[in-house]
């Protein structure tokens, strides 16, 4: 694509837009989901995360986006050459990858050089989707369509960060971290349990219902149709702000602090709602940081945990699947409850 | 709207297609195969600029060649892999046509859809990644039947919908289409804009319509720029934006109130009457009404209130029901589940992986050059592949299975142990949903069974067909195992397994005819159970009567079903119990 929509021209959307920023911040958050109806500008949302994210550092030529400065994660490349002598480093933009649905798994994980295997008879290893997307995000839309083999393989990668690929005789390991970003329409089906859970933040996004929004909408996307250029120069400051944003909550991120009481009542939140295993209290602490980042805040505070708690929780509930009682009204209640 | 006007508004979309098909996504064509549709295709293909590719897209097409991948013949043929483009790349420029797009598989549509939106394919497959541009318009034939439905994500990128099933040829006119005209007017289109005021007021009709998807409006102003164009009007008017509403919003209407009221989804707003003309005159409706209601006059006027009604029904019922969901069945059934590759001989059934044949052969390629110039082989291929290099691909068939519940909501039962039977199916159901089974739900009352819920994983919606259920009248028995019979042999036809469960009480009144009598009744009951038993589907027969009889075993019996008697067992218990039987 050639030009991708401005984020900052989004209309509303704050909940996806937020969780995505702070995916950005902190990548740790675990990845997002976003759920909900057609036409609401989803896939819209990632793409133009893709433009707006600050370049990263990489080290130059390296085919898995190893970082210069954390020589212990450096693929096997990267430390046969560090040993030889000093890397260079390169600036790249954050790769956003697309996991397209129909894709073979020797694209997605990587094999065989076939080109130069039949032509040269070499032996080499051609990279797939999960090492491009390696520091980057790995994003799939209509998630819950993709193949049963491939979310396998998805789940084992995500979570050891590590693609292990063992195949046609090849052994090769290779660092592949990334954010999973992925996003459906819950009326083609339900995403599988073990894939839900990978997710850090899961948002729920609606077509908005109020009509001068409706018309905002219409009218950025007619204009952005009709000169993509002059449209995307006019929001150019809003996205440098926001670009800017982004790269100062990063650098403040480790210095943002935790105060004991915000972690006593991100537990008991998790508590009076149930989920399963500590994951839920992780991701909400991370969350709440990022955000608190983002707002150049030095300290967690209630309301940073109450901004996160529906993403970072309502995926978690123990699920009774015939509840017509949504799951972020539960986690509304229980925030209403244990906040004041 | 009589056949005369959707015929011509169907010849008016044709046009303003084949003018901007990639701006205007598309046309839905609910239409069975027909000499109308023919005709019209034809005056379409006409009116499309004869350099544009038309692309046929076959229903189940594969995935490698809509996408793209590895060009076998040519890899062969040059010793090194070659991509293939794809149809949809192939489409670039023209326009894509899908024939029974009712039947769409949800891994195709979903291809297509993201093609739509970003206007290129992104092909990762077969040791192959590219980029490749695929701008195109859509035609989708829906040839569906009353509650069959093209997928809904394609119809809503779709700017045109139009119905020709009531057009008979007689009144499909032939229409000249002006082609230099169209490529003229195509020339005109990208220096023409819709206002504020145009935007604002299409997106107020679509919300006061109740359309939700806010791409409707979005199509709706590119279709209205291409009606300028063809029109020769300088600037977007009026008439262009009544037209767009008439053609893009009244055919995915789902509410319209009598009068001007509008219906919104939001607390009704008045819109502001722009630029001051307030005094706007309700008995006089030519032009000095605001905009919004002149385009919603344009699609009442496209919409008598009985259609309405209809489009209203049957788009409740569509909602998630049969949407291309024939081929979401079949996809997991014909790829099963990949399991990996083995080295093997070839055999009828056997699939070729052909990548990871020549993968496998691509070592050896020197050597046997070597070998075969040594032995002195004349015109020896390019790429030298031996029996060892086969690589079959291997699947693990790993059929789902659909749970039909067949409940008694007769008045015996009803009285006794609906409410339990429900609070069990409701607890089935959450189990079906760990194991990712299908459920359906027929029901039995009265003098007929009806099929509440077909097969579908969505459990809010099995909840709320059940909680739905109203009890009482006779016990049709009959009919419900009738209907449970039909429906298990459309499951096997689409390769999936068919379980059945069937509550009762086993006091069958009615017969298969409606007639009241219960030896009759129990008669017909018998001879539907044996038809289970013949055609050997997994039963359970959960006799739910207070007072288990010698007839629910017997039934049992006939229907090869296990037989759980529970007088007394609640919800919990139940389930419990018809799971085990199940295995």
């Amino acid at each position: 694509m050639a030009t991708a929509f401005p984020f900052s021209a989004i209309v509303g959307q704050d909940e996806m837009k937020l969780a995505l920023l702070i995916a950005a911040v902190d990548p740790k958050v675990g990845g997002v989901l976003a759920f909900g109806d057609r036409g609401s500008g989803k896939s819209t949302a990632v793409r133009a995360l893709a433009a707006l994210l600050p370049k990263m550092k990489v080290v130059a030529g390296c085919r898995y986006n190893c970082d210069p400065d954390r020589p212990v994660e450096f693929c096997d490349d990267c430390r046969g050459r560090a040993a030889k002598g000093a890397l260079k480093s390169a600036q790249v933009p954050v790769p956003v990858v697309d996991l397209p649905l129909g894709a073979t798994e020797d694209r997605v994980v990587g094999a065989l050089d076939l080109e130069r295997a039949l032509a040269r008879g070499e032996k080499a290893f051609e990279p797939g989707l999960l090492a491009r997307a390696h520091r980057g995000f790995l994003y799939i839309d209509e998630a819950n369509l993709l193949e049963d083999h491939l979310v396998d393989l998805l789940l084992d990668v995500a979570a050891s960060g590590e693609n292990v690929v063992e195949r046609e005789g090849l052994s090769i390991r290779h660092p592949a971290r990334f954010v999973l970003v992925g996003t459906g329409n819950p009326e083609e089906g339900e995403l599988r349990p073990q894939l839900l859970d990978r997710f850090g933040l899961s948002v729920e996004v609606r077509t908005p219902n109020d009509l001068p929004s409706r018309i905002e909408v219409v009218r950025r996307r007619d204009g952005f149709e009709s000169d993509a250029a002059a449209f995307t120069a006019t929001w150019a400051r809003e996205e440098t702000k926001l670009r800017k944003k982004i790269t100062s909550a990063r650098e403040r991120l480790p210095s943002v602090n935790v105060p004991d009481s915000a972690l006593e009542r991100a537990t008991r939140l998790c508590m009076a709602l149930g989920t399963d295993g500590l994951r839920g209290e992780l991701t909400l602490m991370r969350g709440a940081r990022a955000l608190a980042a983002l707002e150049g805040k030095s300290s967690v505070s209630d309301e940073h945990l109450r901004g996160v708690a529906p993403s970072a929780l309502r995926h978690r509930l123990r699920r009774n699947p015939l509840d017509d009682a949504g799951s972020s009204v539960r986690v509304d209640r229980a925030i209403a409850e244990i906040f004041g | 709207m009589t056949a005369a006007l959707a015929w011509s508004d169907a010849v008016t979309a044709a046009q303003l297609f084949a003018l901007d098909p990639i701006g205007s996504g598309g046309v839905l064509v609910r239409s069975r195969a027909g000499p109308a549709r023919e005709r019209w295709m034809a005056m379409l293909r006409a009116a499309l600029p004869p350099s544009g590719p038309l692309k046929h897209v076959p229903l189940h097409i594969s995935d490698g060649r809509l996408l793209g991948g590895l060009d076998l013949h040519a890899t062969l043929l040059a010793g090194r892999p070659v991509a293939e483009r794809g149809l949809l790349a192939e489409a670039d420029g023209g326009v894509l046509i899908l024939a029974m797009a009712e039947r769409l598989s949800s891994a195709t549509t979903v291809h297509i859809t993201a093609a739509l939106d970003a206007r290129e394919t992104i092909v990762e497959r077969d040791g192959i990644s590219l980029r490749v541009p695929a701008r195109f318009g859509v035609i989708a034939l829906d040839e569906g039947l009353e509650d069959e439905f093209a997928p809904g994500s394609l119809g809503d990128r779709l700017g045109f919908h139009i119905d020709l099933n009531e057009v008979s040829i007689r009144e499909a006119d032939e229409f000249a289409t002006d082609q230099p005209a169209i490529s003229e007017a195509r020339e005109r289109l990208s220096a023409l804009r819709t206002d504020a005021e145009q935007v604002e007021a299409m997106c107020t009709a679509a919300a006061a319509l109740g359309i939700v998807s806010l791409r409707a409006p979005i199509l709706a102003l590119r279709v209205a720029c291409a009606s300028a164009a063809l029109s020769r009007h300088d600037a977007v008017e009026h008439d262009d934006i009544a037209l767009a509403a008439r053609l893009v919003l009244a055919p995915r209407a789902l509410v319209f109130s009598q009068q001007q009221e509008p219906a919104p989804l939001e607390p009704p707003q008045e819109m502001p009457p722009s630029e001051g003309d307030d005094n706007a005159d309700k008995d006089n409706p030519d032009i000095e009404r605001p905009l919004d209601e002149v385009i919603l006059a344009a699609v009442q006027a496209a919409l008598p209130p009985d259609v309405l009604a209809a489009l209203r029904a049957s788009s409740a019922r569509s909602r998630g029901r049969s949407q291309g969901k024939a081929g979401a069945l079949q996809k997991s059934n014909k790829r099963g589940r990949p399991a990996g590759v083995s080295r093997g001989e070839l055999r009828a059934g056997g699939k070729l992986n052909v990548i990871e044949t020549l993968r496998a052969a691509a070592p050896w390629q020197p050597l046997r050059r070597r070998e075969a110039a040594a032995s002195g082989e004349p015109s020896r291929p390019r790429i030298l592949i031996r029996k060892d290099d086969f690589r079959l691909s291997r699947f693990k068939q790993r059929t789902e299975t659909t749970t039909v519940f067949v409940v008694d909501a007769s008045g015996s039962a009803a009285l006794h142990r609906l409410a339990e039977a429900k609070g069990a199916v409701e607890l089935l159901l959450a189990d079906c949903y760990i194991r990712r089974d299908q459920v359906a739900l027929i029901a039995f009352r009265g003098n007929a069974a009806e099929l509440l819920l077909p097969p579908t994983r969505s459990l809010a919606r099995a909840k709320r067909c059940l909680a739905g259920l109203p009890g009482g009248g006779g016990t049709p028995l009959a009919a419900g195992l009738d209907a449970a019979f039909a429906l298990s042999d459309s499951i096997r036809r689409k390769g999936q397994t068919p379980t059945i469960v069937v509550l009762t009480d086993g006091r069958a009144n009615i017969a298969r005819d409606g007639a009241q009598g219960r030896p009759r009744a129990e008669e017909d009951a018998i001879n539907a159970a044996r038809q289970l038993r013949m055609a050997d589907i997994t039963t359970v027969l959960v006799d739910t009567s207070p007072r288990p009889g010698p007839s629910g075993g017997a039934l049992a019996r006939e229907m090869g079903a296990r037989y759980l008697p529970l007088p007394h067992a609640d919800a919990t218990t139940l389930s419990k119990a018809v799971l085990a039987s199940m295995g």
